[in-house]
């Protein structure tokens, strides 16, 4: 027990004496929190808007008039059909569109509630989240003003529809990803690279022809890495919280657990690869190509897979990160527990124990 | 005879750690210069200043008539390198190394073609101009890294190591090399492990903490300090090193 | 006996390039056994398959009466082994890495202190120094002391003394007459020759296979021929001169002499005449006792 602790100190030196590396183990988390957080869904202004006013009453006039003044919002056209309407969309001459429909203002006064439709092109989710979220607002306003000029409390609903993305995939999800992406890229890369080293080194010789058993070297090679990965979940999770205003719906318990699943089943990838690897480079190319790419465009973080061809759907079944990232998402976003995430657990439980078997026999006890 | 190599207070400082202090030493043209020194005495900063690799902090040198200061293109012109490291393209065959070093020196098509010619047949390694280097014996490798150093007809050669971990009888025939070129004017300027190889210079410095101190003949150094061999001379100057790497 | 082989063998690639060529070797208990050959003889394979980092393709090997092959859990645990080339850690300091590979070993520092004692107070004023700056001298030492510390009973040291310079390999040898004295058996690589004569037994090897295996004094005994130094003037001339001389059975240079065999039937004087007709006014010529290089060489040329 003392040489595994002794070894795993000396892992933990080698990764705070390398200032660099350390940098990218836990700069990494924080740039992809912040690059995706705020570089990303930043303001947009002077968005492109289409009318379609059935109504031509008061309200949608003064409606139409506040959208204009708006700094987000330019009104750019004026149409009479909904075919008029589409092939703006078609032309991406518009990027949101509000239907008043006729009547607008004897609904009001009559059922003291009627409805505005809102149309966004939702093929870039995050802005069209973004816009439909500035357009609410608008109505909110006005709704306010005229409560106080009424006795009788009167209200506008707006009805967003979602054009081409409707379940807005990707918008709030990019936190699961970037978890997804942190985790492998710390547990594949840098454990890879680590073991590769001490072959490159030389010491793994050493290692190898003293009693120390194999198994307390991979361990003590992986305990670091995992205990990193936890630690960076942590920041990823207290980021989110505190700078992106994002909630943790679901247990966070659950989440702690599945994501030690994910990260044991990563740090077996990286054996893996440490199996095959002859140096540095070439170990942290294989992670790189061969996990962090699938990881990107193969889990829905970025795609959705819905959309994919089937032979890359079926492909994003072998990718782990792809089933922890709906875990993460129900867990995290939707709050779901655990009922709603036993089979990804499953699959991802299979994945792991079968790497971590494979990665242990493939571990060479000796040299070639 | 013609002085190709002169400095004088070659100093090389880096920050307070002073690598090389006040070298002053020359070499003529066609000597066999012995360069050796206790791991960490300085030797190789000493060397990459003469092949202008490295600007010196203080003092003169010249090299192949050039200025190490001023002149480093012109110096590298004049020079050949070869180490025990590195010299080869594993990857590349025996005629493709060749051709490659004569191209990098700027040598013209026919003349390349010429010395490949040339080298082939004096290395008597013709067969083998289509095998990879990494195929070949390391004896035959430092053979031919010292041959391809050559390529330019440089003034001077700097051979750093040059027969580390061959057999008795390869590192003689690399030696006969070294006197065919010195034979033919070309200066050679050699580091290396092997005491008996000391006893093969025409001079020998030895470098002790930054500093030169002994260069003499292997004959002289001997009776001034009562040794039997160059080991022991060494030795008995290398042992008062009082630092390290 | 400590360390047996029986044809040991070992190719390596699909050119099957042998490396090691049915070597048969036996070192005794508390022996300094010294392999030695130049680089690509086969050396490395030979303490790769004896520290059982490398399954033999032929042949057998036991290590304190343990195979290399079924036993090598039990042979991992009484060897120290200094691979070829410097195998610390370079960002950990003297103190860590020694400390590192004690736990490894499950032991500690001051248990075996008595075995590196000698060594490490020489390193011991750098121990907060970081592995990666030192000299090559001391890493060497730091190296040693690495794996002696759990106090091994045979000592695997494959050219421990390649490209050190001559203080540092005196220095290391008079160490390992030492640890001889304290009872290990110690297998020990090198390129250099004349750190052979500092060996009980060598054991000459070129080309994976061995040459000769004998006591240093026995090898140079067992020479078989006269050999004579030559001197005076200009030695490549000399050298050459002596090449193409008919009576000339081999010519070498070595250090500021040239070692010259004669055919059988020729006379040392009548060389003498023959150089001083050529010029060489100085010429001396005289009967010596060959060295392990000069059986090396000889070796060479009859195999």
């Amino acid at each position: 027990m003392t040489q595994l602790l002794s070894f795993i100190k000396k892992e933990f030196k080698h990764v705070f004496r390398d200032k660099k590396t350390l940098l990218m183990l836990f700069g990494l988390p924080t740039i992809q929190i912040l690059l995706f957080g705020f570089a990303l869904t930043n303001e947009i202004k002077n968005t492109r808007v289409t009318v379609l006013d059935y109504a031509q009453d008061n309200i949608s006039k003064e409606l139409i008039s506040k959208i204009d003044n708006s700094k987000y919002f330019d009104i750019i056209s004026n149409v009479n059909t909904e075919q008029e309407l589409e092939s703006e969309f078609r032309k991406g001459n518009a990027k949101i569109a509000v239907v008043f429909p006729a009547g607008l203002e004897g609904e009001l006064k009559h059922n003291k509630k009627a409805t505005v439709q809102l149309i966004a092109d939702a093929s870039d989710p995050n802005s069209a989240t973004t816009i439909s979220n500035y357009f609410n607002n608008i109505i909110h306003e006005y709704n306010g003003l005229n409560i106080s000029k009424s006795p009788l409390p009167m209200q506008i609903l707006a009805e967003p529809k979602m054009l081409y993305n409707p379940e807005l995939k990707g918008a709030p999800n990019f936190v699961p990803g970037v978890i997804a992406l942190v985790l492998m890229l710390v547990c594949t890369m840098m454990s890879s690279v680590s073991i590769v080293k001490e072959k490159e080194l030389g010491t793994m010789e050493i290692l190898l022809v003293s009693p120390f058993n194999p198994i307390f070297i991979i361990i003590s090679k992986l305990m670091p890495y995992m205990i990193i990965s936890i630690f960076n979940l942590i920041i990823i999770l207290i980021m989110s919280v505190t700078l992106l205003d994002l909630e943790i719906k679901g247990s966070i318990m659950l989440l702690i657990f599945a994501s030690t699943l994910f990260i044991l089943t990563s740090l077996a990838i990286g054996l893996l690869i440490s199996a095959t690897a002859k140096t540095q480079q070439s170990a942290m190319m294989i992670s790189l190509t061969g996990m962090l790419l699938p990881t990107m465009l193969l889990t829905g973080f970025m795609f959705p897979i819905e959309n994919m061809p089937l032979p890359l759907k079926l492909l994003s079944n072998i990718v782990p990160s792809r089933w922890f990232f709906i875990i993460i998402k129900n867990v995290m976003l939707k709050g779901l527990g655990f009922s709603s995430i036993w089979k990804q657990l499953l699959i991802l439980l299979g994945m792991c124990t079968f790497l971590l078997r494979v990665s242990i026999k493939k571990f060479k006890i000796r040299l070639q | 005879m013609e002085t190709v190599i002169y400095t004088k207070k070659l100093t090389k400082r880096f920050g307070n750690f002073i690598a090389a202090n006040e070298l002053s030493f020359e070499v003529s043209k066609g000597e066999i210069f012995g360069f050796l020194g206790a791991n960490g005495a300085g030797k190789t900063t000493a060397m990459r200043m003469l092949c202008g690799l490295l600007m010196p902090s203080s003092g003169e040198a010249n090299v192949a008539g050039f200025d190490v200061y001023t002149e480093t293109e012109k110096i590298k012109q004049n020079i050949g390198y070869m180490s025990q490291k590195f010299s080869l393209y594993e990857d590349l065959t025996v005629a493709e190394n060749i051709r490659f070093y004569a191209g990098i020196y700027g040598l013209s098509f026919a003349e390349i073609k010429m010395k490949t010619d040339e080298l082939l047949t004096k290395l008597d390694m013709r067969s083998e101009a289509k095998k990879l280097v990494s195929q070949l014996p390391l004896g035959w490798k430092q053979k031919l890294a010292f041959s391809v150093s050559l390529v330019h007809d440089p003034k001077i050669v700097f051979l750093d190591e040059p027969t580390g971990g061959v057999d008795p009888v390869t590192r003689r025939q690399f030696w006969d090399l070294i006197y065919y070129a010195a034979g033919k004017g070309v200066t050679v300027f050699v580091t290396t492990h092997y005491m008996d190889e000391a006893e093969y210079c025409d001079r020998v410095s030895i470098m002790v903490d930054g500093v030169i101190s002994a260069l003499d003949s292997p004959g002289n150094l001997k009776k001034q300090m009562n040794a039997p061999d160059m080991e022991d001379v060494f030795y008995q100057l290398a042992r008062k090193a009082k630092r390290s790497e | 006996m400590m360390i047996v082989t029986e044809q040991l063998k070992k190719v390596y690639g699909k050119e099957k390039i042998v490396a090691v060529d049915n070597v048969n070797l036996s070192v005794d208990k508390g022996e300094i056994f010294g392999l030695i050959g130049p680089d690509g003889a086969g050396k490395s394979s030979i303490f790769r398959m004896l520290t059982t980092l490398l399954i033999p393709d032929g042949g057998s090997a036991t290590v304190n009466g343990f195979d290399i092959v079924k036993d090598y859990k039990k042979i991992r645990h009484c060897i120290g082994y200094m691979p070829g080339r410097f195998s610390l850690y370079q960002d950990l300091t003297i103190e860590e890495n020694l400390q590192f590979f004690a736990t490894v070993f499950n032991t500690t520092v001051s248990e075996n202190y008595h075995l590196i004692k000698d060594i490490y107070c020489q390193i011991e004023p750098f121990k907060d120094r970081r592995a990666g700056k030192l000299s090559g001298g001391m890493k060497q030492k730091l190296a040693l002391c690495c794996a002696l510390i759990h106090k091994p009973e045979v000592l695997f040291l494959d050219e421990p003394t390649t490209g050190v310079d001559v203080v540092s390999r005196k220095e290391f040898w008079d160490m390992l007459k030492n640890l001889k004295q304290m009872g290990l058996t110690i297998l020990v690589s090198t390129p250099y020759m004349n750190e052979a004569a500092l060996c009980d037994r060598i054991a000459l090897i070129q080309s994976g296979k061995i040459l000769s295996v004998n006591t240093p004094e026995k090898l140079v005994n067992n020479y078989g021929e006269t050999l004579y130094t030559v001197t005076g003037g200009n030695m490549y001339k000399l050298l050459n001169l002596l090449r193409s001389y008919e009576g000339t059975d081999s010519c070498f240079a070595f250090g500021n002499s040239l070692h010259l065999t004669l055919k059988y039937q020729t006379k040392k004087d009548t060389v003498v005449a023959y150089l001083q007709e050529e010029g060489f006014k100085d010429a001396a010529i005289q009967e010596t006792i060959p060295g392990i290089e000069d059986c090396f060489i000889k070796l060479l040329k009859t195999n």
